[in-house]
């Protein structure tokens, strides 16, 4: 009985913490990326063109405030060469003087923006009301499959991606009029209409390595991008729990061989064998 | 230190002689070590261990995070931003931390649950369960004020919702509540004193710990069977018992290094599965989360808080006879806390002659009800408070209550209880006859 009290627990567990994150009928697809899963890594190439997109396009509205242009060139990551890092910092243009976040960002001296460095932070961007991206690919769950279970979740992660992915093809091309303000219907946005325009446009950016930038193409590394900036060091995560797995399960079958020895000569059974 | 006989510590050199006759440490650690303890204890008695690591673990990990955290609204969260960027080895300890917060809740709702299976808290244990239960009253506070810290959305708005049940209280409600947070809303004050509180209260629980283990060493474990260890001489209580160190320290070892591979399994490939998307939006007092939902250790009593609404007639009945004074959100804060005062009190509702629930008949099934009704409860308190899942709810309240208030008592007098075994040595021998040695007699006790 108390056996199947623990698992029921566990399975009480799964399906709870599923089912808070399925609320809503919004539609994401389940797209797969290459970071999923216990071994799953960043594809550093899909990181390189998510940047691309992030500037090219999205960054015109979206600040991006907690990442660092440095981690750029982290290994796991985007793993760009330091000095191309350095010249992205240093045309990297700001557009949200206002915003406090950026106030560290500014010469004192003139008002002007500094020349940015690896070491500042990419810019807050609050001027159109667009949300801060760093830590979108957390800040959303995705599909959470199958019949709304979580166990995907389990495996792949929140979610959060495959919601961004999602989100950035689901455009129907309907649009709506409210109180002034043009909605966009989007099959995978809450409640169906959103403020931001379709974004994306097939070869809307030109991929420096000749990857044919379709809108899905474009979404699914904009998403990929977006996971590695909410959590930038997750390839040094995985890495330790698989360490850390591996260890506990040398020293547990280690201690099972003990306490089977100095247990062996207490339980009449195996003493005389 | 316990009742059992047992040997108890010689100095033999001239320095530990010199040092027992001053301050007997070396005394106290041997005779914590070396008690005698029931050789029958089963799986479930591993959860203890299990519980002060956590308690270790959560304290160590939060004092480094306490090192690179600001308490404060406009800079909390990206504090925890920057540990989770920028601080070495910031992420898996911040990780660590806030998993290391649920497994604290999976061990203690083991624990609770097998003391409940297997009679511990019964005579004479009430006051190792009533201090057991004040340290769980102690992590509910504890954790719930460690989850507003990041000051995400779901630590805004959650601590919101809790902090308003105290308003809920008649008269002095709102009073209660602009003093617990400081201001008559969440705020900096709020932030600053969960802050404060929740670095103090684990250090009240160590100590609460130290009071519960020194109960039980005094009371001697509780086992399966229920049957106390044979106390008359030394040589019969070592029938029944073996010494703490090695045997059960070892056991407990192995299992807390199969839990911990699951639970760095957790923390390395799915760190956010039990926390909440919204809490990394960082606060916003203005944009209200479309569904708050507490973490999922505190969902089967949320559950009960929203079970009891205006329209069951219990709560009818209530505000009636109260001239209105309890309404229902009064009644549910009354419902949730009594949830665990009911709890806390089943050492005196429990009128079995029988201390474990193995030689129980009936007692089992309403205890694996008990069971079930706490997962559906856990179940029904993420689920929106709208359509069916009201009604389950309010159904697993009442069982709730139903268990401690009638089962227990009534079972006492109408159940039939199996007998149990005569010593711990009996039990011990027949299992393990059965298991190891298929086929061959093993002689029973002789005498």
């Amino acid at each position: 009985m108390i056996r199947t009290l623990t698992l029921s627990a566990a399975v009480a567990l799964g399906l709870a913490t599923g089912a808070s994150a399925a609320g809503g009928e919004a539609q994401v697809t389940d797209y797969a990326f290459s970071f999923e899963g216990p071994f799953g890594s960043f594809d550093q190439f899909q990181l390189q063109r998510g940047l691309q997109v992030y500037t090219e396009v999205c960054s015109a509205c979206h600040g991006m405030k907690y990442v660092n242009f440095r981690n750029l060139s982290d290994e796991g990551g985007p793993d760009l060469p330091e000095d191309q890092v350095r010249a992205y910092a240093e045309q990297f243009f700001m557009s949200d003087f206002q915003a406090p976040e950026n106030q560290d960002l500014i010469d004192p001296e003139t008002g002007d923006q500094k020349t940015l460095t690896p070491a500042d932070h990419f810019p807050a961007n609050n001027t159109q009301g667009a949300p801060d991206l760093s830590l979108m690919a957390k800040a959303r769950a995705g599909f959470s499959g199958p019949y709304g279970t979580g166990i995907s979740q389990l495996i792949n992660g929140m979610g959060g991606p495959e919601y961004i992915a999602s989100l950035l093809t689901s455009y129907t091309g309907e649009t709506k009029d409210e109180a002034g303000t043009v909605l966009y219907e989007n099959k995978a946005y809450p409640g169906g209409y959103i403020n931001m325009a379709p974004p994306l446009y097939p070869d809307g950016v030109v991929y420096e390595d000749g990857t044919e930038a379709t809108v899905e193409q474009q979404a699914k590394d904009v998403a990929a991008f977006l996971m590695w900036t909410a959590e930038p060091k997750m390839m040094a995560r995985k890495q330790a729990g698989l360490t850390g797995v591996i260890f506990l399960t040398v020293l547990a079958v280690l201690l099972y061989m003990t306490n089977k020895r100095i247990w062996a000569p207490h339980k009449k059974g195996t003493r005389e064998t | 230190m316990s009742g059992i006989p047992h040997d108890h510590y010689e100095p033999k050199s001239g320095g530990a002689k010199w040092l027992e006759s001053r301050l007997p440490v070396i005394g106290l650690i041997h005779d914590t070590l070396k008690i005698p303890t029931p050789k029958n204890l089963n799986w479930m008695w591993i959860w203890g261990i299990v519980l002060t690591f956590c308690l270790v673990l959560q304290i160590a990990t939060g004092v480094v995070l306490v090192m690179h955290y600001t308490p404060h609204v406009d800079m909390a969260f990206a504090s925890v931003e920057h540990i989770m960027r920028d601080v070495n080895g910031g992420q898996m300890i911040r990780y660590f931390h806030m998993n290391g917060a649920s497994l604290f809740f999976v061990a203690v709702y083991l624990h609770i649950f097998r003391s409940l299976y297997y009679g511990s808290y019964k005579a004479p244990r009430e006051v190792t369960w009533i201090i057991g239960m004040l340290i769980y009253l102690l992590m509910m506070g504890t954790a719930f004020m460690g989850y507003v810290l990041p000051w995400g959305q779901m630590s805004f708005h959650g601590t919101a919702v809790i902090t308003g049940l105290f308003g809920a209280i008649p008269f002095v409600g709102e009073a209660i509540q602009t003093w617990l947070l400081g201001a008559s809303s969440v705020g900096q004050p709020a932030l600053n004193r969960f802050f404060s509180l929740h670095y103090l209260l684990p250090f009240i629980m160590a100590g609460l710990v130290i009071v519960h283990i020194w109960a039980f060493h005094s009371t001697g474990n509780n086992n399966p069977t229920g049957v106390e260890v044979r106390r008359t001489s030394k040589a019969e209580a070592e029938k029944d018992t073996l010494p703490f160190w090695p045997y059960f320290v070892i056991k407990d070892l192995f299992a807390l290094a199969i839990i911990l591979a699951v639970f760095v399994a957790v923390v390395g490939f799915m760190p956010n599965y039990l926390g909440h998307p919204d809490n990394y939006v960082e606060a916003n007092p203005l944009v209200t989360p479309s569904h708050i939902v507490p973490e999922w250790y505190f969902l089967p009593f949320y559950a009960i808080l929203r079970s009891f609404t205006a329209d069951v007639w219990v709560v009818m009945f209530a505000e009636w006879i109260s001239f209105g004074i309890i309404d229902a959100k009064f009644f549910g804060v009354l419902a949730m806390f009594g949830a665990i005062v009911v709890m806390a009190l089943a050492p005196w509702l429990d009128t079995s002659s029988v201390r474990s629930g193995r030689y129980r008949p009936m007692f089992k099934w309403w205890f694996a009800l008990l069971v079930v009704d706490f997962i559906v409860l856990m179940w029904a308190g993420a689920m929106p408070a709208e359509g069916i899942y009201p009604i389950i709810a309010l159904i697993g309240s009442a069982y709730w209550f139903a268990y401690f208030l009638v089962i227990l008592p009534l079972l006492g007098v109408i159940e039939k209880p199996e007998t149990p075994p005569q010593t711990i040595e009996e039990d011990f021998n027949a299992h393990h006859a059965a298991e190891d040695t298929p086929g061959r007699p093993v002689a029973s006790p002789a005498e």
